[in-house]
């Protein structure tokens, strides 16, 4: 399939697509962060932010403009150039994985043929920029945060992958797009069902996972405010920090959009249910989009519930949950799937 | 030792919070809706000045000494001619400094001779504690948002002063009329009749309303740019006029 962008001008395309990514980039995650907001506060019974246009809509915007004109401190002993740039390392992959998210048949700006690798791959750069961050900082709360957050990444990353890799093995193919055809395709015991059926274990996993992956509680020990003030994030002032924040709510965006194409259905309402052949394609490509939103959302809904719901776990807790249990789940779920697989 | 197994309590903490945001929230939208306050509520202190007769005692029994009273003694001639001239205390300066002031209360309870009361008026914050000692002017003004005493019990014998008061307005009221019908005798037999109808309505006592904010006609005044106390005042009075013609009415009604 080729994206809606592809026009046969490389120059033109480029700038397309460019322009859809960033936009979807800068739009969406504040939506996440309006939920978060709205969400957080009605389960603690308060209103939230309710000032800056009706309802509080444009508080993160409001936020924005006020974290721009923050000053932008450096501390005397931090490593200037590893400080300025940390922030950056650990947004650009949550940018560069929206690529080869799929919303809808040709919404997306690439359609690789190892698209989950890719983004799982890409997504775990952004833990470097975390590191350079808490190394940088020339503090010792920075440090510990920093050393967490990489501890956390890697001993997580594995479940996340796990998880993906069952699905992946059930498709026989990398390519998102690909996943999401086959997954339209999928039936058990001729019911037509998404793959968060069968791989209902798969999806826990990597829901779990992509939590602790974004230090979102009830995993942000890296980040763990009456610990260690916060974490990586400690000496950073202004639109640095206002970076970290965005890294936070489009990584929530990009890890649920690639929850939902793994085991959602992708942007079909249900597998077996085609859009009506009779549509023009923009037509299909906005509900398409629509429902992958509404998707994206629901799971950003669920991060919230949680994060309102549960404590933080300790850090010992934290490692032992995903050596323990998460990763050898993983490997079980792996060879049931496989043997279905086989079998079937 | 291997981790406690999750139990059903990890779901129970979910309802929980779906539970408390599916319920709507108490948060009063304080500057865009005002408070339902009680009407008797301890907000500032306000001062009838025409019955302080600097006798001091607030400011003595002040815990915090927040209260300053300045006077004058000035002679004035006895009351009904002749005799000597007599001495009075007159009022320069009566002020409560609200950033000491930690409203108990004691000055009100303490004045004997109801100079003193509660106003339920609370937002006169500001952004310099210099400010917040109010002088005798803006004191005497917060007299308008003091609500009327509340009504005496069923069977209670009416004060003295105000029986006494209420003899006088009717003992005045019938020699008006008594005026006013020998006035109108030889013109007219039959107008008498209705103007001392008119006459007896007059001396009805008014019918007790506890003063509350009027919230259409408050938003209708600051809409037009009026000033917030001066919008509260008034939603006030319409309130307490409107409420007396509604309970004149139902007793009209009732005969």
């Amino acid at each position: 399939m080729e994206s809606l962008a592809s026009t046969g001008l490389l120059w033109l395309d480029l700038l397309l697509k460019v322009v859809a990514v960033v936009g979807f980039f800068l739009v969406v995650p504040l939506v996440a962060g309006y939920i978060e907001h709205k969400g957080l506060a009605h389960m603690q019974d308060r209103l939230g932010p309710m000032e800056a246009m009706p309802h509080g809509v444009g508080q993160l915007i409001a936020d924005g403009i006020k974290f721009i004109q923050k000053e932008d401190i450096i501390p005397d002993a931090a490593d200037r150039w590893v400080f300025a740039l940390a922030p950056g390392v650990a947004l650009v992959p949550a940018i560069v994985i929206l690529t080869v998210v799929p919303l809808g048949p040709g919404v997306f700006a690439e359609n690789l043929d190892v698209g989950i690798f890719f983004a799982l791959a890409v997504s775990s750069v952004s833990v470097i920029g975390l590191l350079m961050a808490g190394w940088a900082s020339a503090n010792k709360y920075s440090l510990m945060g920093g050393l967490r957050a990489a501890a956390q990444l890697i001993a997580y990353e594995l479940p996340l992958v796990l998880g993906a890799a069952a699905v992946v093995l059930q498709a026989e193919t990398l390519s998102l797009v690909g996943i999401v055809e086959q997954q339209f395709a999928f039936t058990a015991f001729g019911i037509p069902v998404p793959y968060a059926v069968p791989h209902a274990i798969g999806l826990a996993l990597f829901f779990v996972a992509a939590l602790a992956e974004l230090n979102r509680p009830p995993f942000d020990m890296p980040i763990a405010d009456s610990e260690l003030i916060a974490g990586h994030m400690t000496e950073y002032t202004g639109l640095r920090y206002a970076f970290f924040m965005l890294t936070e709510y489009a990584g929530m965006v990009v890890l649920a959009a690639l929850a939902t194409v793994l085991f959602l259905g992708g942007w079909y309402i249900w597998p077996g249910i085609a859009y009506p052949a009779g549509w023009p394609v923009w037509l299909t490509a906005i509900v398409a989009t629509g429902v992958s939103v509404g998707k994206i959302m629901t799971l950003v809904f669920l991060m919230v519930w949680l994060r309102a719901t549960f404590p933080r776990l300790r850090e010992d807790q934290l490692q032992r949950m995903s050596w323990l249990v998460m990763i050898p789940l993983g490997l079980f779920n792996i060879i049931v799937i496989a043997i279905a697989k086989v079998v079937a | 030792m291997m981790p406690a197994v999750p139990k059903i309590g990890l779901l129970k903490g979910l309802a929980l919070t779906l539970k408390t945001m599916m319920t709507p929230s108490t948060t009063a939208q304080y500057p865009h809706v005002k408070p339902d306050l009680p009407p008797r509520t301890r907000g500032v202190i306000a001062l009838m000045e025409e019955n302080c007769t600097v006798c001091m005692l607030c400011a003595r029994e002040c815990p915090d000494w927040c209260i300053y009273i300045d006077s004058r003694k000035e002679t004035v001639p006895a009351p009904g001619g002749g005799g000597r001239m007599r001495t009075r205390n007159t009022l320069d300066r009566f002020a409560i400094d609200f950033a000491l002031c930690m409203y108990c209360g004691i000055c009100v309870d303490v004045c004997p001779f109801d100079a003193l009361f509660w106003s339920p008026e609370f937002e006169y914050s500001t952004y310099s504690i210099r400010e917040l000692t109010h002088e005798r002017e803006q004191l005497r003004r917060w007299m308008d948002t003091v609500p009327p005493p509340p009504p005496l019990e069923t069977g209670a014998e009416t004060p003295g002063e105000i029986e006494t008061g209420l003899e006088k307005a009717h003992k005045e009221a019938e020699a008006q009329m008594a005026a006013l019908l020998a006035a109108q005798q030889p013109a007219a037999g039959d107008e008498a009749a209705g103007g001392g109808g008119a006459a007896t309505t007059a001396v009805e006592e008014e019918p007790h309303v506890e003063a509350q904010v009027d919230q259409e006609v408050y938003d209708q005044l600051t809409a037009d740019g009026v000033a917030e106390r001066v919008a509260r005042a008034k939603a006030k009075a319409a309130y307490v006029r409107r409420e007396r013609a509604r309970i004149k009415a139902e007793r009209a009604a009732q005969g």
